[in-house]
């Protein structure tokens, strides 16, 4: 059986666009195949009008496990693309820091990892994704294994850092909240093999206010969402 | 309360282990057994100190062994692990050469050395070398196996070849198994040099434990053991201190 089967979608530049679905879908094979990590058999990835299925390094990717490095400092893992593309700690760090304090990192960058809270080491990640600068960005279930509350308060800042670093965003998820708030446009996915069942364009006015997620406008499209999930 | 613990936790061990020694020593004061059978801890004690100034060369000679097998097992096994993490043929076929190798007793191979390189320092180096070199071998090819395939993929799609994959993150997540596998082989040098040596030669504590041996001077022979636990001991912790200068985020972690 296929993991993915007749997937088809875009991303306009600068676009919020998120793959909702069940756990164990294919969202993240769908990413690997976008990151060229795994090998693609039938299909097409473009960039910019260019065939670029199964070459690595045109996109930031971000796993939903932190991936530190737990040798390394805070800096130092956040750097590690630049580092990868040969150049030196110094020039590299120089480069980095001017974004912690964004990355709300600010005072921790000598720390190592495990001296961080769960939060603070997803952001970490998410700044050495940043790091690698390519206009887009794949994010898979980057908040999954944080709790409630933190989850809560990084989806409100990963919304103030998207608008600001001006990216093209591909997020995978399960929680259909947190697609709703956080998307411009949500694919939502069948279980296996990965089907798109339907487009939902998320019509809220940006910046969007934390508590938009109890308005009725809100709640219609989560209904909506979660009637056709079912 | 924690720290009571902290502290019983060494007290307890360490008051079994003297325990031990007092129940060994008061058998031999009250002649349970006789002395020229099991000398008591306290005479092996003197008779070390004793036989310290004539005793100094052959530890010398021993160290010496240890430290060049140790050092060229160290070279070899991480040469050795690095071919075998990077190719699966190398591998599938060093694997079981390398487990059969262990299982061929080294206190055969001593002599057999003995015979093909004669009675110099050159066998029992060979002695610690073979005795020193699995444990590395295996313990770091697991460490560099032991890499998240989540992190080898991140790095992928950041393009790094495998070079870079090797020095940025295999090498360095390898190094706490690395330095299990040398804790390991560090201790068996000693005794490694020491087997080495029972097959003859000019000086080495072999040597000289076959020679006091022969003269039924069992206090010498405890003397010799008391000196190569010693030896072994002061080895294991030396590496322990590399590895804590070496790992510093490794000693913030077990705070």
């Amino acid at each position: 059986m296929p993991i993915v089967e007749d997937v088809s979608f875009y991303l306009h530049k600068n676009e919020f666009v998120t793959l909702l679905g069940p756990s164990g879908c294919g969202k993240s094979t769908i990413l690997n195949m976008i990151a060229g990590i795994v090998p693609v058999e039938e299909g097409k990835v473009y960039i910019d009008g260019r065939d670029c299925t199964g070459e690595v390094g045109n996109v930031s990717y971000m796993y939903q496990k932190d991936l530190l490095l737990p040798w390394k400092k805070v800096i130092d893992n956040t750097i590690l693309p630049l580092i990868i593309k040969g150049e030196t700690v110094g020039e590299a760090r120089k480069k980095a820091i001017p974004y912690l304090s964004l990355f709300g990192l600010e005072g921790f960058e000598y720390k190592y990892p495990f001296q961080l809270s769960g939060g603070m080491r997803q952001r970490a990640a998410l700044l050495r994704t940043y790091m690698f600068s390519k206009d887009i960005v794949l994010l898979d279930e980057p908040f999954a294994g944080l709790d409630a509350i933190t989850r809560y308060n990084m989806q409100s800042w990963l919304m103030q850092v998207a608008d600001k670093v001006k990216a093209t965003i591909l997020f995978v998820t399960h929680d259909i909240e947190e697609a709703i708030y956080l998307s411009d446009r949500i694919y939502v996915l069948t279980e296996r093999p990965a089907r798109i069942k339907e487009e939902v364009k998320i019509q809220l006015s940006r910046p969007r206010e934390r508590d938009i997620v109890t308005s009725t406008q809100f709640n219609r499209i989560k209904k909506h969402i979660l009637l056709n999930l079912s | 309360m924690k720290k009571w613990r902290s502290i019983g936790n060494k007290v307890i061990p360490l008051s079994f282990s003297t325990l031990l020694i007092v129940f060994w020593q008061l058998i031999v004061e009250r002649g349970v057994i006789a002395r020229y059978i099991l000398p008591s801890p306290w005479d092996v004690v003197l008779v070390c100190a004793r036989i310290l100034p004539e005793i100094k060369e052959h530890i010398y000679t021993t160290l010496q062994e240890a430290f060049t097998g140790l050092f060229v097992a160290i070279i070899l096994s991480v040469m050795m692990a690095i071919l075998m993490d990077n190719s699966p043929i190398i591998r599938e076929v060093v694997q079981p050469l390398l487990v059969v190798s262990q299982t061929v007793p080294v206190m055969i191979l001593a002599p057999l050395f003995a015979m093909w390189f004669g009675f110099g320092i050159l066998p029992k180096i060979m002695v610690v070398i073979l005795v020193c070199f699995f444990p590395i071998v295996v313990s770091l090819l697991e460490g560099l196996n032991s890499l998240d395939q989540d992190f080898l993929n991140l790095m992928k799609s950041m393009k790094a070849n495998r070079w870079q994959i090797f020095y940025l993150a295999k090498f360095p997540s390898s190094l706490n198994n690395f330095f299990s596998g040398l804790k390991i082989a560090a201790t068996y040098s000693i005794i490694g040099a020491v087997i080495g040596e029972w097959m003859g030669g000019k000086s080495g504590l072999g040597v000289y434990m076959t020679r006091v041996r022969q003269s039924f001077a069992l206090d010498k022979v405890f003397a010799t053991i008391l000196i190569i636990i010693v030896l072994s001991i002061i080895l294991f912790k030396i590496i322990e201190l590399i590895q804590f200068l070496v790992m510093p985020w490794r000693r913030a972690v077990s705070k």
